[in-house]
């Protein structure tokens, strides 16, 4: 019995549980790559994948607290970093030298998130399965 | 090996769609399987037929719709970044199909080796 559901898993690629890390690295504005990297982490929750998210260069930027859009009338999506929680997405990973290179610190961003060093971020993009850059 | 592309810039505009092109022909002829091409962002633009660059350049979008045929590849355009940017059945070149992120993160599921084409 439990062969042949082991079976039909690996058949359908059903269960498979692969560590996927989305790394973002681009200002939430002026280009859609942000908005779209955050539907692709949205969609990859609701598969029950084992998710991260990764913030470097001008990526960090999208996590920064008190966006106002109303000027550039560009929806100000940065709410939804706030609701990953809520999809089991919660490893988020920020690289400390991008942070320090804008004049930011931990305190500004909108989310609880782990500042890591660029050696420690490269050990964790070794240690994925998938990762999808944008 | 199995692979997975996902392509994420537009075609003329960026090299990415060449690359992932070229890729996919050396892959192939070395015996390996691409599962699925997965066109996002702007590479959504990879799959209109409306496309028609001038005749001494090469033509992007017939060159996949020439992959499908030939290789049986299967080239999935998101649904959402399609409709975003105008690409929908209506205008939608051969060989392609129209479906939703899901089919990435399956391809990232399924592939032994998932390999992003962008800027």
């Amino acid at each position: 019995m439990t062969d042949t559901r082991d079976e039909i898993d690996a058949e359908e690629g059903a269960g498979v549980v692969k560590k996927f890390m989305f790394v973002n690295r681009k200002a939430p504005y002026g280009t859609i790559y942000a908005l779209e990297s955050l539907e692709v982490v949205l969609i990859s929750a609701a598969f029950d994948q084992d998710v991260s998210l990764a913030f470097l260069d001008d990526g960090v930027y999208q996590l920064v607290k008190g966006q106002d859009t109303k000027a550039i009338e560009v929806k100000n999506f940065s709410p939804t970093y706030r609701a990953l929680e809520g999809y089991d997405v919660e490893k988020l990973y920020v690289e400390r030298e991008s942070l320090a290179a804008r004049g930011l610190t931990e305190d500004d961003l909108l989310v609880p998130v782990q500042v890591v060093s660029a050696a420690e971020m490269a050990e964790l993009m070794e240690a994925q399965d998938v990762v999808i850059g944008f | 090996m199995k692979f997975g592309l996902l392509i994420n810039e537009g075609p003329y505009n960026h090299q990415a769609a060449d690359t992932a092109y070229k890729f996919a022909r050396a892959a192939l002829a070395k015996g390996h399987e691409i599962r699925r091409v997965f066109f996002y962002n702007d590479g959504v633009n990879n799959a209109t037929r409306l496309t028609e660059p001038p005749q001494d350049d090469r033509h992007i979008v017939n060159r996949w719709s020439k992959l499908a045929e030939e290789g049986g590849i299967d080239l999935v355009v998101c649904v959402a970044a399609g409709l975003r940017r105008g690409l929908v059945e209506d205008n939608l070149a051969p060989g392609f199909r129209i479906s939703g992120l899901g089919q990435l993160v399956e391809a990232g599921i399924e592939a032994d080796r998932l390999v992003v084409f962008g800027d």
